[in-house]
């Protein structure tokens, strides 16, 4: 542990007078957290648009859609939409908001930091991020759109170029090269949040008394710091076999559209699936841990209840974190890898459902015993929880190679990943957003209309993407743009209508979100008390929003672990982690 | 604002809560058992044994969603603030180490279960009288070859590839072994015999897929992935692709034949008279 004086620069650390230094070029962690959620929250909204006109165009094939080039879809914008929806959810959603969103602004503030250890590097990695989504989305106004190849691009479909598919040509370059700045941002990320948390705790900030959201962005970070370098390469590697003519994932002999190639040989396309998987699943983790933090934060403080089995938690979260590197073949099951490495990845997959149990019978034991007050923070936090085991569940089945014989390339697992990698960590970054925006912006999100919000969301969610599970089932392949070729499909046709139905209900729902984050942001409740929750970590210490370094120049003394709520003997249900001992009232 | 959040009727937000989570638990469990959507009968051995897998897997995971979904129900409505005293505890490493060698026997077991099902299709090969048929997925059609009486498949080279003049496949006619070679747009297999895939990509990669068969198997170019089963019940069979391939994968289809052993025997002499 270092002291502030020595430590992030924060010697130079004044606060900026000018609009552009203060809001668009910063250095603070806030402002550039605030900057990260903005941008989730643009492509969390660009990427429901996505979803919303593929699934009018599943339910009613025949309509003409706005922003549809033609009116009606034709089958490759249908994959573009689908390629361009699960690349932006994925990369600037689900690792910007929960990781470098809220983990840029309340991690110091956790830790009793005044600043990231590199706050011109943080900027950076904000700003790399930005061009990277510029660069993704301008593949759809390039000539042949943007690309068909899916979030996993596989070779040699991507690697190929025009020849095997409008969008391969110029937009899944674009595509690449906008992933691989994407890959870039996140290294930079990654060190900064590992450098912070390491060197900038405060005095008896140990690591025993680190929040668990700490530790769930701590871990975030190794894990993207292990993964992006992997997948920074891999994009490298698929951009030379297009534009500089090696093969690294293109064997010889291909005919394309009868068409000999004869300028490839000797490449394997499994390497790219090994190489985008030994990033991919470390991803999954990389999207759920943070929302896995917030969830133990949330519960404990609104249970008024310490976070049960707090040292297993964390063992629980490196367990995850460490095996997330060992499982990567379980999405190779059928793609032709040795049927002895399946079996092994399979029973490492099988293991990681062990730490994930841990987490989910320690919910439940934190709620049990408590005094839960159902903010709208807390009910997100629940939701999460049931989230979390829907989804996790039927992993279980696709951990099996046998079994996921059949159900590869599914929708069982389209419901699968959205349920835990996409709606629970959205679940876990509203719990976050609820909890924290009076800390944010000094006001309150309307709990009133957050609360019908809350309930539109969790059921429409499980409307949508439950019966998913039932096509896949009955073997309903994915990435299919048209349910009309295949006959066993055809009996398929109302489920399909239905999910339609409750995807529009559920996205309409979101747009009660968006007002309220609006309005409350100019006329919500203010929040007058600095810890309005009663909560004990140390971002409740300080005003709201809190000042530009925090902690005015005066470093927090840490003297409790993160979660003393009901303490017996004490008269407050919850001592701060920065209350000294002696100031604590005796019941 | 806590203390106002409280006052505002925790108890209607616990039940509706509660509730909720009970309704989606039962609904939930009764869809699955009406088995309204559900896979079609299984037409081979090893299919019967993935149902099995299929059906403990169900139980199992079934068990552990109710159980935490009523769980969590019953805890929100039961500690929903109504003044009651909080009871203090940290945890307790007896449950923890309980619940790890329960979810580890549970979750583990069922990986190593499965080990049978597995390894009957992938660790062995097939037996040495089986058929072979070799198929080739290519942007969007499949295409089957039998190697003929003389049991040999011929040459193939990728210049003479033309789907549009009827050699999709670019079987080299200089080649003697390739002349009795019968290439087909589906496939004709016999029923109780043993039938060895040898699946291959012209292009992009490419999944065959069967849902009676319960396999599913990616078509990877560069490679040669061998593959085996023996279909028992006759009939006709979709196949379809299962691996993002292009703008048509929607419409990669084919279908697959399981015949008498007399029937297609006739079906294998009309494909080669045809050939002549």
């Amino acid at each position: 542990m270092v002291t502030h004086e020595s430590g992030g620069g924060h010697g130079h650390h004044q606060p900026p007078s000018g609009f552009i230094r203060k809001w668009i070029f910063s250095v603070d962690h806030k402002v550039i957290g605030i900057q990260y959620i903005s941008l989730a929250l643009f492509s969390v909204f660009l990427g429901m648009a996505l979803s919303l006109l593929m699934r009018i165009h599943l339910a009613w094939p025949n309509l003409k859609l706005p922003f549809i080039a033609g009116g009606i879809m034709t089958s490759e914008q249908y994959l573009a939409l689908m390629t361009m929806h699960g690349t932006i959810m994925v990369f600037m959603v689900l690792t910007t908001a929960p990781q470098s969103g809220f983990g840029n602004y309340f991690l110091p503030i956790q830790i009793g930091a005044a600043d990231m250890a590199f706050p011109v590097l943080n900027m950076l990695s904000f700003w790399t991020t930005f061009l990277s989504l510029c660069v993704m989305v301008a593949a759809f106004f390039v000539a042949g759109g943007a690309p068909i190849g899916g979030w996993t691009s596989y070779p040699p479909l991507s690697a190929l170029g025009q020849i095997a598919g409008p969008g391969q040509g110029a937009g899944e370059t674009l595509w690449i090269v906008g992933l691989a700045i994407f890959c870039a941002a996140s290294l930079m990320g990654a060190l900064n949040f590992i450098t912070t948390t390491i060197d900038l705790r405060a005095k008896g900030m140990s690591l025993g008394r680190m929040p668990l959201t700490v530790w769930s962005w701590f871990i975030t970070a190794i894990l993207a710091l292990l993964a992006f370098g992997v997948l920074l390469a891999a994009c490298l590697l698929l951009l030379l076999d297009r534009v500089a003519g090696t093969s690294f994932f293109i064997p010889g002999g291909l005919v394309v559209t009868d068409t000999v190639i004869t300028w490839h040989k000797g490449g394997s396309p499994l390497l790219w699936q090994h190489l985008f998987w030994f990033f991919g699943h470390p991803e999954v983790y990389i999207a759920i841990l943070p929302g896995m933090g917030v969830a133990s934060h949330v519960l404990s403080t609104f249970s008024r209840k310490p976070v049960f089995g707090y040292r297993a938690m964390v063992g629980a979260l490196c367990g995850i974190g460490f095996l997330g590197f060992c499982v990567w073949g379980h999405h190779m099951f059928v793609s032709g890898m040795s049927p002895y490495s399946a079996f092994a990845f399979s029973i490492l997959t099988m293991t990681i459902g062990v730490p994930s149990a841990i987490k989910t019978f320690n919910w439940l034991g934190t709620l049990w015993g408590g005094k839960i007050t159902f903010t709208c923070a807390m009910l997100f936090a629940i939701g999460f929880v049931s989230l979390f085991v829907t989804g996790g569940l039927s992993g279980l089945f696709l951990a099996q190679p046998s079994l996921d014989l059949y159900l590869h390339d599914a929708y069982f697992v389209v419901a699968h990943f959205h349920l835990i990698m996409g709606v629970a960590a959205i679940f876990g970054m509203f719990a976050a957003l609820y909890f924290w925006f009076p800390k944010m912006f000094g006001r309150f999100l309307n709990e009133k209309i957050g609360k019908v919000h809350f309930w539109l969301t969790f059921a429409g969610v499980y409307l949508i993407f439950m019966p998913m599970h039932f096509l896949g089932l009955a073997g309903n392949p994915r990435r299919y743009s048209d349910m009309t070729a295949v006959d066993f499909l055809h009996p398929l046709q109302p489920v399909h209508d239905f999910i339609t139905y409750a995807a529009i209900f559920t996205i309409s729902a979101q747009l009660i979100f968006l007002f309220n984050l609006l309005w409350s942001l100019k006329f919500g409740e203010k929040a007058e008390e600095q810890n309005p929750w009663r909560a004990t970590t140390l971002e409740w210490s300080i005003p709201s929003p809190p000042p530009f370094d925090n902690f005015a120049g005066v470093e927090p003394v840490i003297y409790h672990g993160p979660y003393e709520f009901s303490v017996p003997g004490a008269a407050d249900d919850f001592i701060p982690q920065y209350l000294a001992p002696e100031r604590v009232r005796k019941a | 604002m806590l203390r106002k959040t409280r006052e505002r009727g925790s108890t209607a937000v616990a039940l509706a809560l509660s509730i909720f989570l009970i309704v989606f638990t039962i609904v939930t469990v009764y869809i699955f058992m009406s088995k309204k959507w559900w896979f079609p009968p299984a037409i081979t051995d090893f299919g019967h044994e993935i149902d099995n897998q299929f059906f403990r897997t169900f139980a199992i995971t079934g068990i552990v969603f109710v159980a935490a979904q009523i769980g969590l129900a019953i805890a929100v409505f039961r500690f929903r603030d109504h003044g009651q005293k909080v009871k203090y505890f940290e945890g307790n490493n007896a449950m923890e180490i309980l619940w790890t060698l329960a979810t580890v026997v549970l979750f583990v077991g069922l990986g190593l279960y499965a080990r049978n099902a597995w390894a009957q299709v992938h660790f062995m090969g097939a037996s040495q009288g089986a058929l072979q048929v070799e198929v080739t997925g290519q942007q969007f059609a499949w295409n089957f070859r039998y190697a003929g009486p003389d049991g040999k498949f011929g040459r193939l080279k990728p210049e003479l590839v033309s789907a549009s003049t009827g050699n999709p496949l670019g079987l080299d006619p200089t080649d003697p072994a390739s002349k009795d070679d019968v290439v087909s747009p589906v496939i004709y297999i016999p029923a109780n015999r043993e039938v060895e895939l040898i699946l291959k990509s012209q292009d992009v990669t490419h999944s065959f897929f069967v849902r009676e068969l319960r396999l599913k198997q990616d078509t990877v170019p560069g490679m040669e992935i061998h593959m085996h089963f023996t279909a028992t019940v006759p009939g006709t069979y979709e196949i379809a692709c299962a691996e993002l391939c292009g703008l048509g994968h929607y419409r990669m289809r084919s279908f697959m034949y399981v015949v008498s052993e007399a029937d297609f025997q006739k079906w294998m002499q009309q494909q080669e008279a045809a050939n002549q």
